[in-house]
């Protein structure tokens, strides 16, 4: 590890470092661009996330144009669309295609690089003081191989034939045939490619995550004394670890299938007026490939909005995370049994009955941990000091949208409930709150709540309210309608319902939706602006913003490559003390040795003085 | 000269909102509030507690008010056996979440703002409770226990096997429409080969096979007689789609190369169901509900339900393939010599529709 041998000044810690003190050799690449700097790489993933966020939100506004208004036309939309309108019409496979590269954007490029990559990269070594990750080299090739999936990704977007237009789950045979639909021509080839590169990226950052937390904790810093959000990341990250590799082998198959005419997922097909030689092949292996990676991947975009978010109330409540040990048991929980859920994906494929029932019962015990979590949260929240900052603010949004979509899980994972619910917008609004919109919250909070620590700066506290209320509004006015339209029974994925007279109503519905849509959208606007215009107008910050336990809030304003400029601190006690009784202020950092808060020991603390 | 007029109001609007975001914090910097701990000011905490508990109260009582004026548009018209038994389990368990929802939301939102920041007061040090931490980790298991009896219960009936005498209907997915054989007087549906089919013979029937030669294909509309058990035989020749009835609570994906079925009892004919609703208009449709490509939306069939009789006399009018098509059948004929190895097909064919 090249960043231990900083130059130590165990003077004054507590003082500004500008970079150039220690590191002056290193040129504006070396710096901004091919960092080996957890810190820099993790705003790179930062960055990376918010473009993609507003693409994958762009879309989204695009489709909902046309499920609101399925009669309009939108010559308007020519000029950016070229091709894919015709007479004011959008083409049904373009809109397939912006469906399918939504929910690949926003499930993968945001909520797994942006968040993981963002808050693990950024948090891990800071929390459990580290000088760096395990290996910065690895980490910065994590960031580098994950740009360039971007890059392809992104250029499929443009293809004549558009992108991967199979929805984002691409089951073949759909996928693999390219007679079947345009987008599974060369943008199914770039999809399989970007992900590819996607996952060895993820392993790359999810072997240096786990590492990290493993053997580079600080002095004192014992598993039970690192923060949630530290539990959070380093279960992700064996989640990504353990599941991204069955994503890769069920995609490489698919390839072979595509390009060397094997038959793993194909078999008695005819298409296109030909009957294809294929046979022996079974469509649904592809399916229990990916919902092995593709269950494990909803917790590895939840997990970590749970760690922040749970760091977050603590703090603002100025209380102890109620039941720090039962947090981590059913993060451990959750992490094991969502790696035996997969298949409550698939209750209706013609799967064997008797393994709905499996997994059936598997699945609905997940809601047993999660409602501890949400128990939790509610008693940290109880007699507590709650202090409003827009973090916070997001923290509330979170746990109000994970409890109204994580609820309607329990009816989804009821195979007999799932019958008629399955693939209709029920599910659409069941998983955007519980996973899109409280994972979106998740991260919002996190970026409130570190920007002071990622650029010395404030955000706009009051510009982030009003961010918050207007996104969070529109969230609820989104999805709590959507439910109705599902219990309808109208299909996702659809170019219209104006063709069967069983979903011919909700046709207002559907344009309040697409309303509400659209001004949520809007909103995050605000965010942009005070995000870009904080890094650098925003106020400076103080050390410790928050009145904050945990390690990052000891190292300067500014922390330099190394993070600590003299020793790194031990770690005495468990970061959440706050408003312990008998101590002189409402919280106590992790380096604060009992010796130094007689007053405020607990009986059991004694010892330990 | 429109569009540069919008241009130029939304620039003005964007102009005045930053202005007025400048003055805001001149303002705070002025009155001293950004040297208070953040998230500690009296009057953002005040405003932001304050819309949290509006949020939960307003909020609420549209909730309430939009789920109640979209009841009637919600619930699709039933006309299933095993219908009854999901809808009754769904609205169960929605009244069960519903309840967990009412209680953690109020709590969350009443906590945050009575609990909100006072400068004089402390948070209350309470970092567990193994107790209260037991008992809400069992309740949610023992309601899950019931909801998992009770998903098991009506799951197993519903997937058990089809009753004997049950009305055998193949559906069959294609790109972009839905295609369906009945098996005739037989009561058995002649096999079928990939490599068969063509633009006439579309389920590459066999007709070799004597079941084959009374099989009835793609009548204008499925009809299916009401009270008796139907099952559907299901496959798809492309790419997979899904059968979805809505009214009947029915939905079973369509795979190539791996057949799947679905069986239910109808319980209101199509007429019985029109003057209830008293539409006259009213049609069962069929949808399918797996992304299958351009045409996904549009893949319509109609389904009638008729009364027993009806449904006999209908069946009776039908003619079977072979007879409308004589000469796709001819070409049978002269491989006659093959009989031997369509029948090994044949008992594999059984085995996997078995499965």
């Amino acid at each position: 590890m090249s960043s231990t041998d900083i130059a130590i000044n165990k003077t004054d810690m507590h003082h500004d470092h500008e970079e150039h003190d220690h590191h002056h050799d290193q040129n504006f690449f070396e710096k901004y661009i091919f960092s080996q700097d957890h810190k820099v790489i993790a705003k790179q993933f930062l960055f990376m996330g918010i473009i993609w966020a507003f693409i994958g939100g762009f879309l989204s506004v695009l489709f909902r144009l046309q499920l609101g208004w399925p009669e309009a036309t939108f010559t308007f939309l020519e000029p950016i669309l070229g091709g894919w309108v015709t007479n004011g019409k959008l083409d049904p496979e373009f809109y397939l295609a912006m469906v399918t590269m939504h929910g690949t954007i926003m499930v993968f490029f945001v909520l797994t690089a942006g968040l993981s990559g963002t808050f693990s990269n950024f948090l891990i070594p800071l929390q459990v003081g580290a000088r760096d990750m395990a290996s910065g080299f690895m980490n910065m090739l994590s960031f580098w191989i994950f740009f360039l999936a971007s890059i392809i990704m992104f250029w499929s977007l443009f293809l004549e034939n558009g992108p991967a237009g199979g929805g984002w789950t691409i089951y073949p045979p759909l996928s693999a045939l390219p007679q079947a639909i345009k987008g599974s021509g060369t943008g199914m080839t770039m999809w399989l490619i970007a992900m590819a590169l996607f996952i060895v990226s993820q392993l790359l950052g999810g072997v240096n995550y786990i590492a990290t937390v493993i053997n580079l904790r600080t002095k004192g810093m014992s598993m039970t004394k690192l923060p949630l959000t530290i539990w959070a990341f380093t279960l992700t990250a064996v989640l990504g670890l353990l599941s991204f590799p069955v994503l890769f082998s069920a995609a490489l198959l698919l390839i072979f299938d595509r390009s060397f005419g094997t038959s793993f997922y194909l078999s008695d097909i005819y298409i296109a007026g030909e009957a294809l030689s294929n046979t022996g092949g079974s469509a649904i292996l592809f399916q229990h490939l990916f919902w092995f990676l593709g269950h494990p991947e909803v917790y590895i975009v939840i997990l970590p909005a749970f760690g922040i978010v749970s760091e977050v109330i603590a703090t603002n409540s100025r209380k102890p995370i109620f039941g720090y040990r039962a947090m981590i048991g059913s993060l451990l929980g959750i992490s094991v049994l969502s790696f035996v859920v997969w298949a409550h994906h698939m209750f209706v494929t013609g799967m064997n009955p008797f393994l709905g029932s499996v997994f059936m019962f598997l699945t609905l015990i997940i809601a047993v941990p999660s409602a501890v979590k949400v128990f939790n949260w509610l008693a940290t929240l109880w007699r507590g000091n709650i202090r409003f900052t827009a973090a916070m603010m997001f923290a509330i949004g979170f746990v109000s949208l994970f409890i109204s979509g994580g609820l309607t899980g329990i009816i989804l994972g009821n195979s007999a409930l799932d019958i008629q619910l399955h693939d209709t917008y029920f599910v659409v609004a069941h998983f955007h709150l519980v996973m899109g919109a409280a994972a979106f919250f998740g991260m919002f909070c996190g970026v409130y709540h570190w920007f002071p620590k990622m650029f010395g700066r404030m955000m706009d506290e009051k510009l982030g309210y009003v961010h918050f209320w207007l996104t969070f509004i529109a969230v609820y006015l989104v999805f709590m309608p959507m439910h109705y339209v599902g219990i309808a029974g109208f299909p996702r994925r659809y170019y219209n319902w104006t063709g069967f007279e069983a979903f011919n109503m909700f046709t207002d519905l559907n344009t309040f939706i697409s309303i509400a849509a659209i001004f949520g959208f809007t909103a995050q606007f605000i965010f942009l602006f005070n995000f870009i215009y904080s890094i650098f107008k925003g106020r400076r910050a103080t050390q410790n913003p928050w009145h904050s336990n945990t390690l990052e809030w000891t190292t300067p304003v500014n922390p330099g490559h190394g993070n600590w400029p003299g020793e790194i601190p031990a770690v005495y006690r468990w970061p959440y003390d706050y408003s312990k009784p008998g101590a002189e202020q409402d919280f106590i950092p992790q380096t604060v040795p009992f010796s130094e808060t007689q007053s405020s020991n607990l009986p059991q603390e004694r010892v330990l003085e | 000269m429109i569009t540069i007029a919008i241009g130029l109001s939304i620039l003005l609007l964007l102009v005045v909102l930053f202005l007025l975001f400048r003055i805001g914090t001149l303002a705070s910097i002025f009155r001293g509030s950004s040297q208070q701990a953040a998230g500690t000011t009296k009057t953002s905490n005040k405003v932001n507690s304050l819309l949290l508990l509006l949020f939960l109260i307003i909020g609420g009582i549209a909730f309430a008010w939009s789920f109640a004026d979209s009841w009637d548009e919600m619930n699709q018209p039933l006309a299933s056996v095993h219908g009854e038994w999901t809808d009754e389990l769904f609205w169960t368990t929605m009244i069960i979440i519903g309840i967990v929802f009412l209680i953690t939301q109020v709590l969350l939102f009443w906590y945050s703002y009575k609990y909100q920041h006072k400068d004089d007061k402390r948070a209350y040090y309470y970092p567990h409770n193994n107790k209260l931490e037991v008992i809400w980790t069992m309740i949610p298991a023992v309601v899950m226990a019931i909801l998992v009896f009770a998903g098991w219960k009506t799951w197993a009936n519903i997937t058990s096997a089809a009753p004997a005498d049950a009305v055998v209907v193949e559906v069959m997915g294609k790109q972009f429409n839905w295609m369906v054989r009945y098996p005739g007087a037989d009561g058995k549906l002649g096999i079928t080969k990939t490599s068969l089919i063509d633009a006439t013979n579309e389920f590459g029937i066999d007709f070799s096979d004597p079941n084959a030669m009374d099989d009835i294909v793609n009548p204008l509309e499925l009809h299916i007689p009401k009270g008796k058990a139907i099952l559907f035989k299901i496959r798809s020749r492309d790419v997979i789609h899904s059968v979805f009835l809505p009214h009947f609570r029915q939905k079973m994906d369509a795979v190539p190369g791996m057949p799947t079925k679905f069986w239910f009892v109808p319980t209101k004919t199509t007429a019985e169901m029109q003057s209830e609703l008293g539409n006259p208009d009213f049609k069962y449709e069929m949808a399918c509900t797996e992304i299958c490509g351009r045409g996904h939306f549009a893949m319509r069939y109609v389904v009638v339900v008729d009364e027993q009789e009806e449904y006999e006399e209908w069946l009776a009018k039908q003619s079977a393939f072979a007879d409308q098509n004589p000469n796709v059948v001819a070409k049978f004929q002269t491989k006659g010599a093959e009989e031997p190895a369509t029948r090994m097909n044949q008992a594999a064919e059984d085995q996997k529709t078995e499965l």
